[in-house]
């Protein structure tokens, strides 16, 4: 098998591009950062890769809605390509402002005849919450968490609320297999804020499609791939890869 | 036809804006019993239908889960109903609508413009505004509390009716017509006048030598020359006061200075770069927008810190947000760009407590001005994806109506891009953001708004960024730079491109053809278009043969890319609108045509007094009382708002120890994601020193900002500074001497310490006059404040220490000389106290500590390190318990030849160049070793019962659980 390629999507106000692609280099894939002006024009750049990244920031200054401009391009003008796309057989991950693009699409498979299943909405603190979380995995076929029991990352974003439509909503997609990262306490009890920091019920952090290939998570996997990214590595000296690497490792192993 | 979509919670959501509302209402004496709020977005087109706007609504603007849409024609009831099921009763509910005023940058209604046209429905103009349902006021009380917590007069307007307009009122034309201004016959008095009601703001000097001037020509300059000289001679562009002529006494020594920083700070650099010769690691210093040193065998590192507190006194949030963008720009304009890398913020407060009826009138609030500029900050940073890693708050009543806002980024640009050269015969090409009447002092218009009638900007200097622009602007420039596109770039900051084309044509001469400037809207003059200060644009350089595919990078990017004019190799200044000559002027009048002024500074030391510290038994209480000290309690709260970890760099965080529970002393990071190689930024600042000794307090804020770099592993060969000087009415003698009493011992220190300054930006004048209730003028003048800040650099991040404690069992060692200096303390502050001594310093000795030290952590020898500062050694050894969520035993009467001095002095002093640091046992012998000749004291040990003992012999000075004393130190400023 050729090494893997991602595509790494960034448009105006996109911020987090370059080390995502390092990430993803990193683990051994092929990595190029792409405008999303390029893409328009050229919607075949698609088919020679096999990875599709949207990276975080705050794409079309987050105005509206956070992703919502960005989402609706993808979901208008990218429609025929990205469903090609999946059904390939391909991958796909949001990251953080990736996840809110995502949302506002139907890539995520979180929307029925009546409009949205879910969205990403206003932190409960009212605030832009920069600060590392513990996660753990439900079960679930999400290709990027096989192997996964707990991870630490961090996040750092205002609208990451994780809103279902109503209770029984929630409680399929959870059965579903489809809610398949949870903000964790330390400690392995209940995660209050902050360790739940923008007060998603369920304590959810991601989300992936039916398929397990399409995901979106608001923690940030790519700002932990060295050591020396952790906040206490100071404390432990440990020489091993940041934790967040496995992610990307994951994305390209499923080519392998 | 006009549309409005509203967006409000759903009933089964919080309305967190009205619960933050209700709160920060009831803070200042307003009883809101209910409240509710919607953001809102008015659309005008001729061509959308109901089912149109319906539409958008619900593919664009409402979440359908968590928000609800109401979308009509404006005026229609519907539109200002109150929401339902937020109160009880409707019938006493008043509604306001908050709008931006005209010109002010409206980001969002750009992409939401852009969106709907994508969505099918082009040439939709969209403007947005914010309501507020208020219950239980009436209409006075409602005004009131919209003048107070709603809408900022100095960028917004609010009104309590509902709006009612069908249309968005078009903007008037413009039509030609060259001003002049009549100069030939004005005595003193009359250009005095015209220096003040032109907001030239320029002295008799210089007023009379441009008389001077075109009485010679025979003409008189028109309207746009005049203000071209003006912004060239401000003191915001050619720092006139600091480097210009002084005469100088001190009651020891005259000095007269015929350019005081060049003999003082820039002296100090020149020394030591002579100095070092075939090894000098700076590479540009005070000439470009930054200071540029090298950083490694491809990269040099770029540094700066912009102040912007007149701007953030107005309207804290603008003034902030555009003085981080400011800053970015520095950056992205320095050589031929430099990639923007990590930023640090400092900013200084009154205190947040102050009773909301003391304020002046024209006194925002302090606490309002907090929320509003660390969110401005923010907003600006975050979304540029820019990581702040560094900063620092002070708090002192004297600040009231001069908060103090420093923004500072650095930079990584490669070595063969950090010089510009522009050429004769280049284009000078605008890029970015449109030009508007933006910051164009004391402008009115009318033009894009709701009403017909005229508005006046009242805040002229007051902006909003747009990040989103600046970004793509960013991206396209680096690009465009790394193909060799331009030879020159600066960035259009204060004097817009007044500045940024008379600097890069200083040694050519350029022409401009300003009617070529795309603008926001119409109706802008040929004056108000070169002198506009519009965010987020750029000025470059461009060879004719390189300008298709510059063109072609800034249109993939979404960047406006325009050319203005060319660099014609004249000398002369020549601007012309639609072929009319409005301008024509010598570049040698503008860059070396003014006056020099000589200024009287005169520094009067105070009389000394003894400062005595009262002997306790039990000094916890003063540790708990400093811990919580505004000053040196948490900024969490700031802290966990701003991205330190964007761009993958993050080393060293802000809060380090178990749990980012402690205070870190520099920030780290590592520009290139392939490389080890670490850059370390620190910052000192301590305006209480100032009130004693100005020189003290530079040598402290300088020894400060290195110490924080060492004590993390930076190596102190390494490390540049900056200084920022912040001071009341120079004009007033002793004002500017003091000034130069700590510009001078910045110079002796930079020498000792061997660290070089490399750039810096004074801000004067921060005076705030009011009339009391007697009716009597009142002036207060902020505290005199020098920032230093300092860049540092680390071969290999993976030596680096944080400050928490690592182990029970390890050694603890003082490392430094104790004095006597509680003057200025924090233990000083709490206790009530006056006079003493400032802490002084012996550069050279630090720096040899410091070099020693450095070596020691290079060996791996040191396993947590924390400088002292305020609060001194009991402070430090309280953080670094709590930070590592262990405890510490000290006994103080080991302090070698310090301990004879009282206990509270040896406690909190606040003497330089100390560090704390824990050694593990077995390496105790090394550690002394590499250490010997420096003061170097074994003084505890780290424990494992969480708590902090101090003694002094058998009597236990201190004693208290770790989570007392980090509970102290977190809940001051828990927002």
């Amino acid at each position: 098998m050729p090494t893997p390629r991602a595509l790494v999507l960034r448009a105006p106000g996109t911020n987090c591009d370059a080390e995502t692609a390092h990430a993803f280099r990193l683990a051994g894939a092929e990595a190029q950062s792409i405008h999303i002006q390029r893409l328009l024009a050229e919607p075949a750049l698609l088919d020679a890769c096999q990875v599709l990244c949207i990276a975080g920031g705050f794409s079309y200054g987050d105005d509206l809605a956070a992703g919502r401009v960005l989402g609706g391009q993808v979901r208008l003008r990218l429609a025929d390509a990205l469903r090609r796309f999946r059904d390939a057989g391909k991958l796909i991950l949001g990251i953080c402002n990736g996840f809110q693009v995502l949302a506002s699409t139907d890539l995520l498979d979180l929307e029925d005849a009546h409009g949205p299943l879910a969205t990403l909405t206003r932190n409960d603190s009212g605030r832009y919450e920069a600060r590392w979380v513990h996660l753990r995995t439900a079960p679930s076929n999400c290709v990027f968490l096989a192997g996964i029991d707990r991870i630490e990352l961090p996040v750092a974003h205002a609208e990451g609320k994780f809103v279902a439509r109503d209770a029984q909503t929630l409680a399929s997609l959870e059965q579903g297999g489809r809610l398949p990262l949870r903000y964790a306490a330390a400690d392995g009890g209940e995660p209050c804020y902050p360790a739940n920091p923008n007060g998603s019920p369920a304590h959810v952090a991601g989300a992936c499609d039916a398929s397990g290939r399409v995901f979106g998570l608001m923690p940030h996997p790519e700002r932990f791939v060295d050591p020396t990214q952790h906040p206490e590595w100071t404390r432990t000296r440990s020489d091993a890869a940041g934790a967040g690497l496995a992610l990307f490792q994951n994305a390209v192993r499923y080519f392998g | 036809m006009l549309w409005e979509i509203d967006v409000h919670p759903s009933t089964d959501q919080p309305d967190r804006d009205a619960q933050r509302l209700i709160e920060s209402a009831s803070a200042t004496g307003f009883t809101v019993p209910a409240a509710a709020t919607a953001r809102g977005y008015l659309l005008e087109s001729a061509a959308l239908s109901r089912e149109d706007v319906q539409r958008i609504a619900t593919a664009l603007v409402v979440d359908g889960v968590v928000e609800r849409g109401v979308a009509a024609a404006v005026g229609d009831p519907a539109l200002a109903a109150a929401p339902p099921s937020r109160f009880a009763d409707d019938g006493s509910v008043r509604l306001i609508t908050v709008l931006l005023k005209p010109g002010v940058m409206d980001p969002v209604s750009q992409s939401a413009e852009q969106a709907i046209a994508e969505l099918g429905y082009p040439g939709v103009a969209v403007h947005t505004l914010r309501k507020v349902w208020v219950d239980g006021l009436d209409r006075d009380r409602a005004v009131r509390l919209a003048q107070t917590q709603l809408a900022n007069d100095a960028i917004e307007r609010f009104q309590l009716e509902p709006l009612s307009a069908d249309h968005f009122t078009a903007s008037s034309g413009y039509d030609f017509k060259l001003l002049r201004v009549e100069l030939a016959g004005l005595d003193d008095a009359g250009l005095m006048r015209l220096s003040r009601e032109g907001q030239l703001y320029l002295q008799l000097a210089e007023m009379q030598t441009i008389q001077a001037y075109f009485n010679e020509l025979g003409r008189s300059p028109t309207d746009v020359e005049l203000e071209t000289i003006a912004q060239t001679w401000s003191e915001h562009c050619s720092h006139k006061t600091l480097a210009g002529r002084i005469a100088y006494r001190d009651g020891q020594r005259e000095v007269r200075f015929e350019n005081m920083l060049k003999e003082t700070i820039f002296a100090a650099t020149n020394e030591l770069r002579r100095q070092w010769g075939d090894s000098d690691w700076c590479v540009s210093v005070f000439k470009d927008n930054a200071g540029i040193v090298r950083f490694d065998e491809h990269d040099n590192l770029c540094f700066k810190v912009e102040t912007h507190n007149h701007p953030s006194a107005l309207e804290p949030y603008g003034g902030a947000n555009t003085g981080m963008g400011g800053v970015l720009r520095d950056t992205m304009g320095t050589g031929l760009g430099a990639k923007p890398i990590c930023s640090t913020d400092v900013f200084c407060f009154a205190p947040p407590e102050t009773p909301a009826d003391s304020l002046p009138a024209g006194v925002l609030h302090p606490r309002r001005v907090m929320h509003g500029v660390v969110e401005g900050v923010r907003d600006y940073g975050n979304r540029m994806g820019i990581p702040t890693v560094n900063g620092a708050v002070c708090f002192d009543p004297r600040y009231l109506g001069n908060p103090l806002v420093f923004c500072g980024n650095v930079g990584l640009i490669p070595h063969a891009m950090s010089f510009k050269q522009p050429q004769p015969g280049d284009l000078i090409v605008a890029m970015g953001g449109r030009t508007g009447r933006d910051g164009i002092h004391g402008a009115t218009f009318s033009s894009a708004e709701l009403t017909s009638e005229s508005e006046s900007l009242s805040g002229g200097a007051v902006q909003i960024g747009n990040a989103i622009e600046q970004k793509k602007v960013l991206d396209a420039l680096l690009t465009a730079r790394d193909r060799g596109l331009f030879t020159a770039v600066t960035d259009c900051g204060a004097g817009g491109f007044s500045s940024a084309v008379g600097e890069m044509g200083e040694e050519i001469g350029a022409e401009v053809w300003l009617d070529k400037a795309p603008l926001k809207y119409q109706g802008l003059s040929y004056t108000e278009i070169w002198i506009s200060e519009a965010q987020e644009r750029m000025v470059l350089s461009v060879p004719e043969q390189h300008w298709a595919e510059l063109q072609q990078v800034c249109a993939d990017e979404c960047v406006e890319a325009t050319i203005l004019g060319r660099f014609e190799p004249t000398g002369r200044l020549r601007l012309l609108y639609h072929g009319n000559q409005v301008a024509d002027l010598p570049m040698d009048l503008l860059h070396n045509g003014r006056p020099p002024v000589v200024r009287e500074a005169v520094y009067t030391p105070p009389t000394p007094a003894p400062l005595v510290a009262p002997a306790r038994d039990d000094y916890t209480a003063d540790l708990l009382a400093i811990l919580g000290s505004l000053n040196v309690a948490s900024k969490e709260w700031i802290i966990r708002q701003y991205d330190h970890e964007v761009q993958g760099g993050s080393v060293v965080k802000p809060l380090v120890g178990v749990g980012q529970r402690g205070p870190g002393d520099a920030a780290v990071v590592r520009p290139k994601l392939d490389s080890r190689r670490g850059l370390v930024v620190g910052c000192g600042i301590n305006p209480r020193y100032g009130d004693l000794d100005p020189g003290a307090m530079a040598a402290s804020a300088i020894d400060e900002a290195v110490r924080n770099c060492v004590a993390v592993g930076a190596d102190p060969a390494r490390i540049a500074v900056l200084d920022n000087f912040c001071w009341g009415d120079c004009e007033k003698p002793e004002t500017l001497g003091a000034l130069v009493r700590a510009a001078i011992a910045c110079h002796d220190t930079a020498l000792g310490l061997q660290t070089p300054f490399i750039s810096g930006k004074d801000s004067l004048n921060n005076e705030f006059s009011h009339l009391d209730a007697d009716g009597q003028r009142q002036t207060i003048a902020i505290p005199p404040t020098l920032l230093v800040s300092a860049m540092g650099q680390v071969d290999d991040v993976a030596s680096c220490v944080t400050m928490d404690l690592k182990q029970a069992g390890s050694a603890l060692y003082l490392v430094g000389h104790t004095l006597d200096e509680l003057g200025g303390s924090h233990f000083a502050l709490v206790g009530g106290l006056t006079g003493g001594v400032a802490p002084g310093l012996n550069a050279e000795r630090a720096r040899g500590l410091y070099t020693a030290l450095h070596g020691a952590i290079g060996q791996g020898l040191v396993r947590a390190c924390h400088d002292l500062s305020e609060g001194g050694l009991a402070v430090a050894a309280a953080e670094m318990a709590f930070a590592g969520g262990l405890g510490a035993t000290l006994d103080i009467d080991a302090m070698g030849e310090s301990a004879s001095l009282a206990a509270p002095v040896r406690m909190f002093s606040e003497s330089n160049a100390r560090l704390l640091c824990e050694v593990n046992t077995a390496d105790t012998d090394r550690f002394e070793a590499a250490l010997a000749g420096f003061a170097c004291t074994r003084i505890g040990e780290v424990t494992q019962p969480d708590e902090l003992v101090i003694r002094s012999g058998d009597q236990v000075l201190v004693r208290s659980g770790i989570e007392r004393l980090r509970e102290a130190w977190a809940a001051p400023l828990r927002w």
